[in-house]
């Protein structure tokens, strides 16, 4: 019986859900309407895009590197596209999610081959393109925004539609979340990632090839970062040039919330999932308790650091135990 | 012992390579290529501006890159070892803030400085703490606490900003030495300079350095304490974060919580530019220095041709990225010469 | 029926700076075990992973069947039926059993979909044949030493090869594995297939080779029938000199104890582990990988933190807090992993001797490099260092010369005890000669040796007393009169304490 709750507390995920309820529950102390299925409706549609874009980031964190340029290649597509919308209005919305796609896919693969054939670390890498897609952002739009009346009403109904009475939005997240699901779990590829992650040497021997892992990861998390630019300029109907500015750390937040290590080879996608929606869940909080919206970014940064410290703290206590148990 | 051992003729590793050899390598070797760069711009630029040579605005212009190479010096320390910090502009964000603060409860220029600094090295040290003491990797730790820091600034002030401080703290940020042209902020960066310098190439902490950056297994197995070392670079480059947000907040005169951001990407940039390896253990003050102002001039001179805040940007985010690669793809060449001579030999 | 099923002919390797493997010929037939002999650093991980395609040859040729061939990646190797048991850790402790076995190749569905169900009954079978009780679905990071090289065993089986290589696979295996691993072995044999066997145990190469060649230097030696050869023969093949040469030892003066550890624990790594160490003796620790021999000396230099036990120097009990305290207390520690633990390939000669002591070579935290000077020449020469200056990087050198830098920085912080792990791993056989020859020189000067190693005629050569470790705990302490390959083996292994069967 004890062995069975040690068991479950060491389980990340499952302590994720119960930290998710206690805060929930103490939440709807202050405001009871909080917990009604249309908010969590609404909490879900709004980390509909941090899902999207902390699945990349974990293909990144899974391979050891880190991808701080997020943020800015959101908004260089999102602009790019918006802008497309803006002086063709004729194009077809299929066509645009699809160039999003392709845009952030090509950012993504700049990232990728500075890692994978530059031998730039990860962290250098990303730094710099964080400034670089984010001044391209501005060189192409010339420092203008792209405001809701010159988007075409396509455009904007891309996440806002509702099939079956779910959000479009919430939609293409689960679509992103079974996509990558699977590419993770049930590909070859999405293992070789494991297996970088974990030791690159074993890899190696194994004829996994740390290039195209590295190349891949960041190109993935690329294309990602291009769907949700497009959904993140339709659904608040403005591409500006600010667009996610900061967004890395939250996809880095929902990672080390869902018990990825930032050391590489160990997370889940489940785990990053809740602890977005764990992340969302907080955003939403604040108005429902009084807290301004400018309180955000601190929150944020204490939950990250929180949340490292105490996986740090247990992982610690598991190697121990691990230790103790594995002779005499 | 000795006796069983045949004396060989001692291994001329280095005195046998050529002189083309050597040129090469010269030509290879990082400063060399800085200075080059350093002067390519002098003269590209005093071309295209006949503001650019201009004694009164080559001094005034560093003004503007002060306060970023400020924060180079002890970031050169913290990247040797292997770590990153990119919380330092979030470190004056709210270094700033506790001025502003401390101003507008009526503090004197004495007190808000020593807050000023205070703060920065308080923020510094709990960065180390967690580094060192929770073993959790710098990166993580700062990605967290540079969004703490500065979110904590932002909690308060929301939109508004501090304004008002004291007429003498103007003198950190905007003054002049004497009667003369030299800003303050700039004699301040060559005097932490010639310190920093000193500690890293002149005494048993940069000597530690340099093996802690090189192996931090083999410096540990040498009785190199690799964990204090590691805190005492966070908790420094806390302290100078602190000493750029004094100059930053008297230059400006006022606090926004938006104060300095993205000064740790130029900050990171201008070791890394210097020939820091970003993976440890080379590098060294004079590379850093030229990079400070082969930066900060290329800057003024693409302001003075009317290139946007944002060119500069991208030129910046390049050049951290370039000045890892270009190296990287050097040494990969100068590996496969190596394996073909070898090859070639037999 | 013995086939020639891989050859290669004239292979070399260099990397940058060094030659790996020159003029290497080698011949692997069917139904026949190949032992492939060498000290450590003779060349032959490196041309595991030439055969397996982690490395390409610099020059030289592979033929599979006859037909030449080129191994791009270790797939194109499994593809030719090739594959290895690496010495090297190579897991993913992170993953599981199955995953750990079936990584790089993956079992597939027809649609391209991993087929995890089939994998997790394959490795089932796979662990049952090896007479393992784990389940598939457990984390690498839960299994002992043992275990894990078992499943590397498992790994290799995975596969449907023709040549299966076994990289020092009994290094860490227990009696009862290792005859599990026999049976394996002569199965693989029956069914036709090629086993190359690397090792340098002779009790294990009589046992089970057919066939062997030996490497020096990185060159190829020679080659013969196993039961038509002697061990001498052998050896003499292996070192290039007699027994008695590479052991120069000296008469010891063996004075007051001065090193007493008792009841030292460290959990999951070593527990009740007490022995006391006396001036002038050379105490050599014996045990497999993974017995936790080098963790004890971790502990003791200060590295690791011990959670029970007491250290008495010189009368004095210490808490080993850091290695700095335990320089400062006289005790220098030679690590087992030169390039990673012992020297910093990146800095010169000079700074790397200097390093334990800089402080001490300076005034007020300012460098003196008058004195920093001295100190690298006075130890630089001593050890005979070969170099061009002593400003050139440790990279540059040899792995001999890189060993003496190690030495000559320990020895320059004039110590009272000297660890040694694993001394001569991985250098050529002249320099080997020299160190054992200056370890004798040092112990008869007075100092106090403790020497880890995993060669047994080193240890047997060289020790005074043996102190013989099985999973974390000491089996025996025998004296150099009383002890033989056979009683250390056994001790070893964990059959008593050293008692014959």
């Amino acid at each position: 019986m004890n062995k069975k709750m040690e068991k479950i507390l060491q389980n990340r995920e499952l302590n994720l859900v119960l930290l998710t309820a206690v805060l929930l529950i103490a939440i709807s102390f202050r405001a009871p309407s909080f917990l009604a299925l249309k908010n969590i409706e609404r909490i879900i549609n709004d980390t509909a895009i941090l899902i999207m874009v902390a699945s990349g980031q974990l293909l990144v964190i899974l391979t050891g590197g880190i991808d701080l340029s997020v943020g800015s290649t959101i908004a260089f597509s999102g602009m790019a596209v918006s802008m497309l919308n803006q002086y063709n209005p004729e194009i077809p919305v299929v066509l645009l999610i699809f160039l999003g796609i392709l845009i952030g896919t090509a950012l993504g693969a700049f990232n990728g081959a500075c890692v994978a054939f530059g031998k730039v670390p990860p962290v250098i890498t990303t730094l710099g393109t964080m400034s670089i897609f984010r001044g391209f952002t501005f060189v192409l739009s010339k420092g203008q925004w792209v405001t809701a009346h010159e988007m075409t009403e396509a455009y904007m109904n891309i996440p806002k539609g509702k099939l079956l009475g779910i959000p479009n939005l919430t939609l293409w997240a689960v679509a992103v979340f079974a996509v990558m699901f699977y590419f993770i779990r049930y590909t070859r590829s999405g293992r070789e990632i494991y297996a970088v992650g974990g030791n690159k040497t074993a890899a190696h021997f194994v004829g996994v090839s740390e290039r195209k892992v590295n190349f891949m990861v960041f190109t993935v998390a690329g294309a990602l970062c291009g769907l949700a630019g497009v959904m993140w300029t339709a659904r608040y109907a403005a591409a500006v040039n600010e667009t996610a500015t900061g967004f890395e750390l939250q996809t880095v937040a929902a990672c080390v919330l869902g018990g990825v290590s930032l050391a590489g080879g160990a997370g889940t996608l489940t785990g990053v999932v809740m602890g977005a929606l764990f992340l969302g869940i907080i955003n939403n909080a604040l108005p429902v308790v009084n807290l301004s919206p400018f309180f955000q970014m601190g929150i944020q940064g204490f939950v990250v650091l929180a949340a490292i410290v105490a996986n740090v703290l247990m992982e610690q206590r598991n190697d121990r135990k691990l230790l103790a148990g594995r002779r005499r | 012992m000795g006796n069983s051992m045949e004396h060989v003729s001692q291994t001329r590793l280095i005195n046998e390579t050529s002189l083309k050899e050597r040129m090469i390598d010269l030509a290879t070797r990082w400063e060399f290529i800085l200075v080059v760069l350093f002067l390519a711009v002098v003269v590209y630029f005093s071309n295209a501006s006949p503001h650019f040579l201009d004694y009164f605005n080559l001094m005034n212009t560093t003004f503007n890159f002060m306060e970023k190479a400020i924060l180079a010096l002890p970031m050169i320390f913290v990247i040797m070892c292997g770590d990153i910090d990119i919380s330092v502009a979030s470190i004056i964000a709210l270094s700033s803030f506790s001025m502003g603060f401390a101003s507008s409860k009526g503090a004197d220029t004495p007190e808000i400085v020593l807050v000023g600094l205070a703060v920065g090295l308080l923020a510094g040290v709990i960065n180390g703490l967690m580094v060192t003491g929770l073993k959790i990797p710098a990166i993580a730790v700062t990605l967290g606490s540079s969004s703490l820091f500065r979110g904590i600034s932002q909690a308060v002030l929301e939109d508004q900003a501090y304004t008002h401080y004291p007429e003498s703290f103007g003198y950190f940020g905007q003054g002049y030495v004497g009667e003369s042209l030299v800003p303050f902020e700039l004699l301040l960066f060559v005097i932490l300079a010639a310190v920093m310098g000193f500690v890293l190439h002149r005494t048993t902490y940069g000597r530690k350095l340099y093996a802690v950056g090189n192996s931090l297994t083999a410096a540990r197995f040498s009785g190199v304490p690799v964990s204090r070392i590691r805190f005492m670079n966070m908790a420094l480059n806390g302290l100078f974060a602190g000493i750029a947000a004094v100059l930053l907040t008297s230059r400006i005169g006022s606090t926004r919580p938006n104060i300095a951001t993205g000064y740790e990407m130029e900050a990171i940039t201008l070791v890394v530019l210097g020939g820091v390896s970003i993976t440890g253990g080379k590098g060294n003050i004079v590379g850093v220095i030229i990079a400070v102002f082969l930066l900060g001039y290329l800057k003024f001179g693409m302001g003075l041709l009317n290139l946007s805040a944002k060119v500069m940007i991208i030129t910046t985010g390049f050049l951290l990225i370039g000045a890892v690669l270009i190296p990287e793809l050097l040494n990969m060449l100068k590996s496969w010469r190596k394996l073909k001579n070898q090859q070639k030999g037999l | 029926m013995k086939n020639t099923v891989l050859e290669l002919k004239d292979i070399a390797k260099y990397f940058p700076g060094i030659k790996a493997l020159d003029k290497v010929d080698f011949t692997i037939r069917t139904g026949e075990v190949h032992a492939l002999i060498g000290e450590n650093g003779a060349g032959k991980s490196t041309l595991v992973k030439i055969m397996t395609g982690v490395y390409q040859p610099t020059k030289g040729t592979i033929f599979r069947n006859g037909k030449s061939v080129q191994f791009k990646t270790s797939h194109d190797a499994q593809a030719a039926g090739v594959v290895a048991i690496h010495q090297e850790a190579s897991m993913f402790s992170e993953l599981t059993v199955t995953e750990n076995i079936f990584m790089g190749h993956h079992l597939r569905k027809k649609s391209g979909m991993l087929d995890w169900k089939a994998m997790t009954r394959h490795t089932a079978e796979l662990l049952d044949k090896l007479e393992l009780d784990i389940s598939p679905d457990t984390l690498i990071k839960n299994l002992g030493t043992a275990q894990r090289h078992m499943v590397e065993i498992a790994k290799a089986l995975s596969v449907d090869a023709e040549v299966v290589i076994m990289d020092e696979p009994t290094s860490a295996l227990s009696l009862k594995e290792v005859e599990e691993l026999y049976k394996i072995i002569r199965q693989l044999k029956n069914d036709g297939k090629a086993i190359v066997f690397i090792s340098h145990k002779f009790d294990e190469i009589f046992e089970i080779c057919d066939y062997f060649t030996v490497f020096r230097d990185g060159q190829y030696i020679g080659e013969g029938e196993v039961p038509k050869s002697s061990i001498d023969e052998i050896v003499r093949m292996m070192v290039g000199r007699s027994l008695n040469q590479m052991y120069p030892k000296k008469d010891p003066k063996i004075g007051e104890s001065i090193l007493d550890v008792e009841g030292l624990s460290l959990p999951g790594y070593f527990s009740d582990v007490s022995f006391n160490l006396h001036r002038g003796e050379i105490l050599g620790f014996f045990g497999l990988v993974g017995a936790g021999r080098s963790e004890v000396m971790r502990t003791i230099f200060g590295i690791d933190k011990k959670s029970a036990g007491k250290i008495t120097l010189k009368g004095e009990v210490l808490e080993m807090a850091s290695p700095g305290l335990a320089m400062r207390k006289g005790i220098a520690y030679v690590p087992e992993d030169r390039q990673e633990q012992g020297a910093i390939l990146e800095m010169s000669l000079s700074h790397n001797i200097t390093l334990p002591q800089i402080n001490g070579l300076s005034s007020f935290g300012v460098l003196n490099s008058r004195k920093e000077r001295g100190v690298t020449e006075e130890y630089g020469n001593k050890m005979e260092i070969k170099a061009a200056s002593w400003k050139v990087n440790a990279n540059t050198l040899s792995g001999g010369n890189q060993q003496k830098v190690v030495l000559a920085k320990w020895l320059a912080t004039n110590p009272q005890i000297l660890i040694l792990d694993e001394p001569t791993k991985g250098i050529d056989v002249a320099t080997k000669a020299a160190v054992h020859e200056f370890i004798s020189e040092m112990a008869a000067e007075g100092l106090a040796v403790i020497m880890v190693s995993s060669e047994l005629p080193e240890i047997l050569g060289m020790s005074d007393r043996i102190v013989i470790m099985h999973e974390g705990k000491v089996t025996a302490v025998m004296n150099r009169d009383e002890a033989d390959s056979d009683n250390i083996i056994l001790a070893a292994t964990g059959h008593g304490r050293g008692e014959k069967k």
